[in-house]
């Protein structure tokens, strides 16, 4: 147990250590020379970043020079796609896909010698002038973190570390200057809204938990960390690199609301996040910071865990609470709102992650700092997870109303291979695919509803003119279909109907006015379903059928696919002109489907290869062992 | 193709112990149903009918109600799993990388579907949600080990490290 001086005490025992960390911080008392970053995220840890800890560790014991340099493990930088990464700190050096055997030639030359190892550089950071640093970087010049703020900074296994970074300072003004009412007046002025999708005014949700219930003898607090959006790692990277603060956030909730018990729901799938999570309680118990009496106010507050078991519907508020009760985790109806009747029959707030990690900011900055962030009607930022066709996938955090190409073409990096980008996919299941014409549109809550998407959790998938948009569409039916939970038949039989039609049109079975049954159908499980899965399930298929409806006509019409995904419409053809008649492609066919026809184009020693169709299975081994490019797909 | 093996139930009373005291454990925890049948699937890999008797016997709980939670949530398993279990990413960022492909690879390789076992046990195939590594796309998991940035030509390789 830790009083309030003994918080502020540490926090100012630490700062210069975590000082140390902004490049060219000389000035910083740190007992250290050097810090050394090593990514412990899940990205970073599944390229092996844990081997090179256990190396650098060793190396540096081997030389003397533990006592110098501070080897820190952090959450996720963002910059998945360069993992494993390691930052070197006071001077912001940025290394990326490092390997275990790097290791002494870095501690040779940079920790011991001065000079950073070039090579090993993330490449954008090596210039003429010299080597930038990380904040210089495209990839983070545009980005403005306060969700994301401790993230790739602190250790988040240490809440010292947290704490010298300003953390439980927001629970400590909440509770000796403010009441519940100016706690939830303060999240109502900030103009915060929920970040897991739905985008409901925050301090609403917690006025109306406080007030609708007035003698309520228990509410709760939980925290929706059940992130199943595929391609959705926003809330994982912040369970990951800063635990603390989600338990803060809940702590600030309970006092604001008058509840004493909190439950963070987080995915099995995410083990280290589970694990840290377990650490950060059990710190917090520690320091009285979770607990009865928290800095010996009247106010008492626990949070315990409860795992999901991989069922993407528990997403949704009240099938989340069926589920901590210990049941099959199905919706049930509202109202009553769980404000009035959630977790047990009592008053329960629930929000995501990401939604938590800006609460102590706004409680420390003021909502007016928060409020000037943003759009008019979104304010603050937004962590997106950028994935598929893209050249830096990973985590960024923006201003609401940064448009999709700044994210995409800017932070991103653009598309790669020199293709060129056909949608955006926002909102996972639940959302749309946002075509070109909308690419400069600003992204907030009811722009991306009004081209037909939403914000969802944040997952943005980049795709390019390789993929199809009606495959893409039925990718996601066969998600919803499977994840249904089966209770209303509007979602149940809906989507099953809906993935069958699309396979259909996938497979150049359909015909027009199948396109215009599929539309109806979707209306008609959008209007219809019990909870926020049914209702948003045909997102994915409406906004296509909007934005690429030539793409479903040919398939239909012209019975093509005109990416060449839909293999059920693919013919592969050799011409001639190009094809030197080498064979290759006959010796690698599996079904043996190819052989040497009879005719020889002009200027060609040998007579071309053809391919039987009716034998044909689509593999496209030819297509890959083909050298001089003689075999197209359409 | 092999079908989902149904492996005669062999727990052993030390296992048995364990999921008593597993139970003990969170006697007076509401909302304890969840957490036991986590625990107890780490204990026998998988949660047989049997063990959901146990369950059902000292929580209480009726078992078509415990049944019920069993096969709702995709992580329960009703059958064993494979010495080595490979996880298939399907996740959007996976997908439009071409994890697709890696997917119906493995099933032509191993002879085996969805959620099924190869006959000697050694291998089992399931294809998962999006586990967060989306900066290594498309990904698998065998047990715990992850492997990124895969070809449909990488997939052999993968395999023959646990041979």
């Amino acid at each position: 147990m830790k009083s309030l001086q003994e918080i502020q005490q540490i926090c100012e025992t630490m700062h210069p250590e975590l000082e140390l960390r902004h490049e060219g911080s000389t000035e910083a008392k740190s007992k250290y020379e050097k810090h050394v970053l090593i990514c412990g995220g899940t990205g970073c840890t599944s390229s092996g970043s844990m081997e090179i800890v256990d190396t650098l560790n060793k190396e540096l014991v081997a030389r003397g020079l533990e006592e110098k340099i501070q080897v820190v493990k952090t959450g996720c930088f963002g910059l998945c796609a360069l993992g494993p990464i390691m930052i070197v700190y006071p001077e912001g050096t940025f290394y990326s896909r490092i390997k275990a055997k790097n290791i002494p030639q870095i501690v040779q030359e940079h920790l011991i010698g001065g000079t950073p190892v070039k090579e090993l550089l993330y490449d954008e950071t090596v210039t003429d002038e010299g080597i930038k640093s990380l904040n210089e970087t495209s990839f983070y010049k545009k980005q403005h973190r306060v969700a994301l703020r401790n993230c790739g900074v602190i250790n988040p296994e240490d809440i010292n570390e947290y704490i010298a970074r300003d953390g439980y300072k927001a629970i400590a003004k909440v509770l000796n200057e403010m009441t519940p009412e100016d706690v939830i007046q303060c999240i109502l002025d900030s103009g915060l809204r929920g970040r897991g999708g739905g985008g409901f005014p925050t301090g609403r949700k917690w006025q109306l938990a406080r007030t609708i219930v007035p003698d309520a003898d228990q509410k709760y607090v939980c925290c929706n960390a059940d992130e199943g959006d595929p391609g959705a790692f926003m809330d994982r990277s912040v369970l990951e690199g800063d635990p603390h603060v989600v338990l803060e956030a809940m702590t600030i909730a309970g006092y604001a609301i008058g509840a004493t018990q909190g439950y963070i729901y987080v995915r099995a799938e995410y083990p280290i996040a589970v694990e840290r999570l377990k650490i950060a309680i059990q710190q917090a118990r520690e320091y009285g910071t979770l607990g009865k009496n928290i800095f010996g106010s009247e106010f008492s507050f626990d949070i315990d865990l409860r795992l999901g078991a991989g069922a993407f519907v528990c997403g949704e508020e009240t099938a989340l609470m069926t589920s901590i009760e210990g049941n099959r985790g199905e919706p049930r109806p509202r109202p009553p709102f769980p404000a009035e009747k959630g977790l047990y029959q009592k008053p329960t707030i629930l929000n995501n992650v990401e939604t938590y990690a800006n609460v102590p900011q706004i409680i420390l900055n003021g909502a007016e700092w928060f409020a000037s962030m943003g759009t008019e009607k979104s304010k603050g930022t937004k962590v997106f997870a950028l994935g598929g066709k893209i050249k830096n996938t990973g985590l960024v955090e923006v201003p609401m109303g940064t448009t999709l190409r700044e994210v995409i073409e800017e932070i991103g990096g653009g598309i790669p291979n020199g293709k060129k980008f056909k949608a955006a996919q926002t909102g996972g299941p639940s959302g749309g695919c946002i075509s070109a014409e909308n690419y400069d549109v600003p992204i907030d809550y009811d722009n991306l509803i009004a081209i037909g998407s939403m914000m969802g959790s944040g997952g943005l998938i980049v795709m390019d003119e390789d993929n199809c948009m009606v495959d893409i569409a039925k990718f996601f039916l066969e998600f919803t279909v499977d994840e249904s939970c089966g209770k209303c038949t509007p979602c149940r039989i809906g989507t099953k109907r809906m993935y069958e039609m699309l396979d259909k049109i996938t497979k150049g079975q359909a015909e027009l006015a199948d396109l215009d049954k599929l539309e109806e159908l979707c209306y008609y499980v959008k209007a219809n379903s019990l909870c926020g899965l049914g209702q948003t399930a045909p997102n994915p298929v409406l906004s296509t059928l909007k934005n690429f409806r030539n793409e479903y006509e040919a398939h239909v019409l012209a019975k093509k696919c005109p990416a060449g995904v839909c293999k059920d419409l693919l013919q592969f053809t050799i011409l001639p002109e190009k094809c030197v008649g080498c064979g290759l492609c006959a010796k690698n066919c599996p079904v043996h489907a190819i052989s040497q026809g009879d005719y020889t184009a002009p200027g060609k020693k040998r007579a071309a290869f053809v391919i039987d169709a009716s034998k044909c299975i689509k593999c496209g081994v030819c297509m890959s062992n083909c050298r001089p490019n003689a075999i197209s797909r359409g | 193709m092999a079908t989902k093996t149904s492996v005669p139930f062999n727990g052993t009373a030390a296992q048995e112990a364990k999921l008593r005291e597993i139970i003990k454990a969170h006697q007076d925890d509401p909302g304890a149903l969840m957490p036991v049948l986590q625990q107890a699937q780490e204990v026998y890999g998988y949660l047989p009918i049997e063990v959901q008797k146990i369950i059902s016997d000292e929580m209480n709980i009726p078992l078509e109600k415990i049944y019920g939670v069993v096969t709702f949530y995709a992580q329960f398993s009703l059958y064993p799993k494979g010495k080595y279990n490979i996880s298939v990413c399907l996740g959007t960022a996976c997908y439009v990388k071409g994890s697709g492909d890696i997917y119906d690879k493995l099933q032509e390789i191993l002879g085996i579907g969805d959620g099924e076992c190869t006959a000697d046990g050694k291998f089992s195939l399931e294809a998962c949600r999006c586990i967060g590594a989306c900066g290594l796309a498309p990904v698998l998991t065998v047990n715990e080990d992850v492997y990124g940035r895969l070809t449909t030509d990488k997939v052999k390789e993968v395999l023959a490290k646990y041979e």
